[in-house]
Formats: structure tokens, sequence, C-alpha cells
């Protein structure tokens, strides 16, 4: 599958696509564009890697390397050389902020 | 069943504004289960959402007039997109608790309204195959609901984040909190090596990291958060070098000295705040967040790193000059 956009992990394979209209539904960021016979690609670089679209897709046709993209976590992890997580923010819907 | 009204009182708005200056952050719970709203009967719409107190209030608030049921899911007082990402408002938790509430035998059709910002964590395909319940996804903002009930589906502007003003401007609160005792400590360690100018720069700096930076967001040409962090930053601790360069009573190089520890530790501090600030944003994706931290955490931390070295370097020849 091939990724879309130098910026972002999303990937999408037009040829799996169904059609079926779910990624309209629930892209915040209006990504994908209902087209002919699959979706097209409208906006590929406004991907936030939410996952939505890849959790959603009925045929695999989207897959996105989703995460917690909190630049807090990332450092941290990045310092101890762990998972990124939001238990490393402290998010973990306890006493910070959420990521 | 419980039942909640759609009214938002005095200790709501009172519990909100706590919750945004994110006091007792964990605490701004409801109990989750099913809630009913106004008259609901077997055919009223069910809407899931969070049980953090500002998500229930947007759509309860947002269901004057309108029957329905609220199914609140459990996320540890966390918001409904929030908790997405991390799957606490997730397909799991969605299953468990259509069973637990008993939802099929209190509704006849088997449809499920869902924040379209839950989509991340709830898999549509797999709770239709394990409950019975289908998830439409309604729109991303609460107060869109009544219009999504009534136009039949989402509009492509209910379907679409906005991030607006207004948004950005409610986090300012929690991030003046977060930075507060880490700037209050570094102004005073500032002010009785430097003086007020240095500290109050430093201040200055964060505040436009903290505060003018959401409200400009959109409007700075910038692509990266981090380089607006250093242009904001900048700025607001050039009065305070200018005035320690020029000095009270005549330019010294121990002014200029001052001026340019000032500016190589403003610029990376709002720096720092601004790349954080990513995190608090629905924009950005964590291949970007990457590559602005691999991007500029060295020169961050040699920025903040020689900063300091002249702040201790000054303090050391003033104590050895006795001056």
């Amino acid at each position: 599958m091939e990724t879309v956009s130098a910026i972002n992990t999303l990937r999408y394979e037009a040829e799996k696509c169904a059609n079926c209209g779910m990624f309209s539904d629930v892209c915040p960021h209006g990504v994908f564009e209902p087209g002919e016979m699959a979706a097209s690609l409208a906006r590929p670089e406004a991907c936030m890697e939410c996952g939505a679209c890849a959790v959603n897709c009925p045929t695999g046709a989207i897959e996105v390397d989703s995460g917690v993209g909190c630049a807090y976590a990332l450092m941290l992890a990045a310092l101890r050389g762990g998972e990124e997580g939001c238990d490393s923010c402290g998010c973990g819907g306890g006493e910070e902020k959420c990521c | 069943m419980r039942t909640a009204t759609t009214k938002i009182t005095g200790a709501d708005r009172w519990d909100h504004f706590l919750a945004r200056w994110g006091v007792r952050r964990s605490e701004h719970r409801v109990e989750p289960g099913l809630y009913g709203v106004g008259r609901p009967t077997a055919d009223s719409p069910v809407f899931v959402t969070a049980n953090y107190t500002l998500s229930f209030d947007a759509v309860r608030s947002a269901l004057a007039g309108i029957d329905g049921y609220v199914l609140v899911l459990d996320t540890q007082g966390v918001n409904v997109w929030c908790a997405a990402g991390k799957g606490t408002f997730g397909t799991e938790e969605l299953v468990g608790r259509i069973e637990a509430t008993g939802l099929a035998e209190v509704v006849s059709h088997r449809r499920l309204i869902l924040p379209q910002l839950g989509a991340p964590g709830v898999s549509a395909q797999e709770v239709k195959r394990r409950s019975g319940f289908a998830v439409e996804f309604g729109p991303v903002r609460a107060s869109d609901l009544p219009g999504y009930l009534e136009g039949g589906g989402a509009t492509p502007e209910m379907r679409r984040v906005r991030f607006g003003l207004v948004d950005r401007v409610v986090l300012i609160p929690v991030e003046l909190r977060h930075a507060f005792w880490p700037g209050m400590a570094a102004a005073v360690v500032l002010y009785f090596a430097g003086g007020w100018p240095v500290a109050a720069g430093v201040a200055a700096a964060m505040l436009a990291g903290i505060v003018v930076f959401p409200v400009v967001l959109p409007w700075m040409p910038m692509r990266d958060f981090t380089s607006k962090g250093f242009v904001l930053g900048g700025v607001a601790a050039l009065p305070f070098a200018i005035a320690l360069a020029r000095g009270g009573k005549g330019a010294t190089w121990q002014g200029w000295v001052w001026a340019a520890a000032l500016a190589l530790l403003a610029v990376p501090v709002a720096g720092f705040l601004t790349l954080n600030f990513t995190g608090a944003t629905p924009l950005t994706s964590r291949t970007g967040v990457r590559l602005e931290i691999a991007r500029y955490t060295r020169p961050m931390a040699a920025m903040a790193g020689s900063g300091i070295l002249l702040v201790i370097a000054m303090v050391v020849v003033r104590a050895i000059g006795g001056r």
C-alpha cells in the first residue's frame, strides 16, 4: 500500500475501496471525498493520523499509523527509550491535561 | 435509568470553569450509564458520549426539546476525542455498556448516534456484529445535534473539526496552570541572578507561548508550531533585551551579555511551550510532531543551555569582581 503524503503515514488502496462512504463520515479533516467508483483523496496533507478511517473501513483499503501524538509523550519516550503512550505523559485519566 | 435535564446551571458552569483550569482534573465525572432526556419512548434516539462533565453537558444541553437517551461510557473523566485516541471511548466499552444498561430492552430500534470524534476508538462494524446495534457517526460538535436530527444526517460542515478562536482560547487556563510554578521558579532565580528585565523578559516569552500563541495560531505564516513559538518568544522578550542592552546609565558590555542571555532563554522556552501545544490541538499528526521534535530539540537545548551558561558566567564574574 502506498503512502499518500510525505508528512504522514496515511496509506490508501483505491482498488480495495467499496465506496461505502464511511470515510467521509469519520474523517474530521475532509481528507477523502466521495468519488465515482472509490473514495478519492482530497486533502492528504491534512491527515492527523487519528485512525478513525482505518478502524472503520470495512474493506481495509485505508491504513495509518495512529497513536498518541502529544509532544510531551514523544519527548519523554525519546528520553526514556520506552513506548510512547498516554501513561508516559501522565494523562491516563489522571492528573494532567489529556494529549 | 437515570434522568438528565437539558439545563446548564450555575453549579455546572462552576464545574466547567474548574475543569478548564485543571482543578481536580480527574473528578469532573458523570456516573456512566443510561440517562433519559425529556420524555423518551422506545423509538427515541440514543446518543453516546463520554463521562467527562464538559462532554456530557454539551450533549444534554444540545438536546433541549428533544426526547432521547444519553448512553454515557466510562472514559475515566476524559473527553471523547482523547478517550477515543487511547481506546477508552472504544468498541469494548460501548459493547459492554450496551449490555450493562440493558439498552436492547429499553429501545425497540437498534441505532446509536456517536460523536464523530469518537470514531478513532469505535469500529462500527464490530459494534454491529457484537451488539446488534448500528453505529451512526453524528456531528463533530454536540451543538449540531438538533440540525443533524432535523436534516437526517450531517452536512460536510458538521463533519469538520474547526478549532476556532473559542476552542483555542479555552485551553489557555490549563496551560497557564501547568507553567505557573516552573515559570515562577525561573523568574525568581533570574531576578536574583540578573535583575528584573531578565526575569520579566523570560516571563513575557512564556506568556507569549501560552496566551498569545493559541489566539494567533492560524494567522502566523510559519508551518510548524515551534517556529511560531520562536518568533513569539523573541518578539515578547525584545523590549526587555533592548532595555538591558541600553542599560540604565548607558550601554555596558554586561548589558549586552544579559540581553543575549535573555534572547537565548526566551526563544527556546516559548518554542518548547508551543511545540507542546500540538498535543492539545486536533490538527497535528504524530508523524508531524515527531519531525518537529527531531528538528528542534537540539537547537532548543543548545540555545537554552548557552543562555543558562551565560547567566552562570555573569553571576560568577559579578561575584569575583565584587560588583
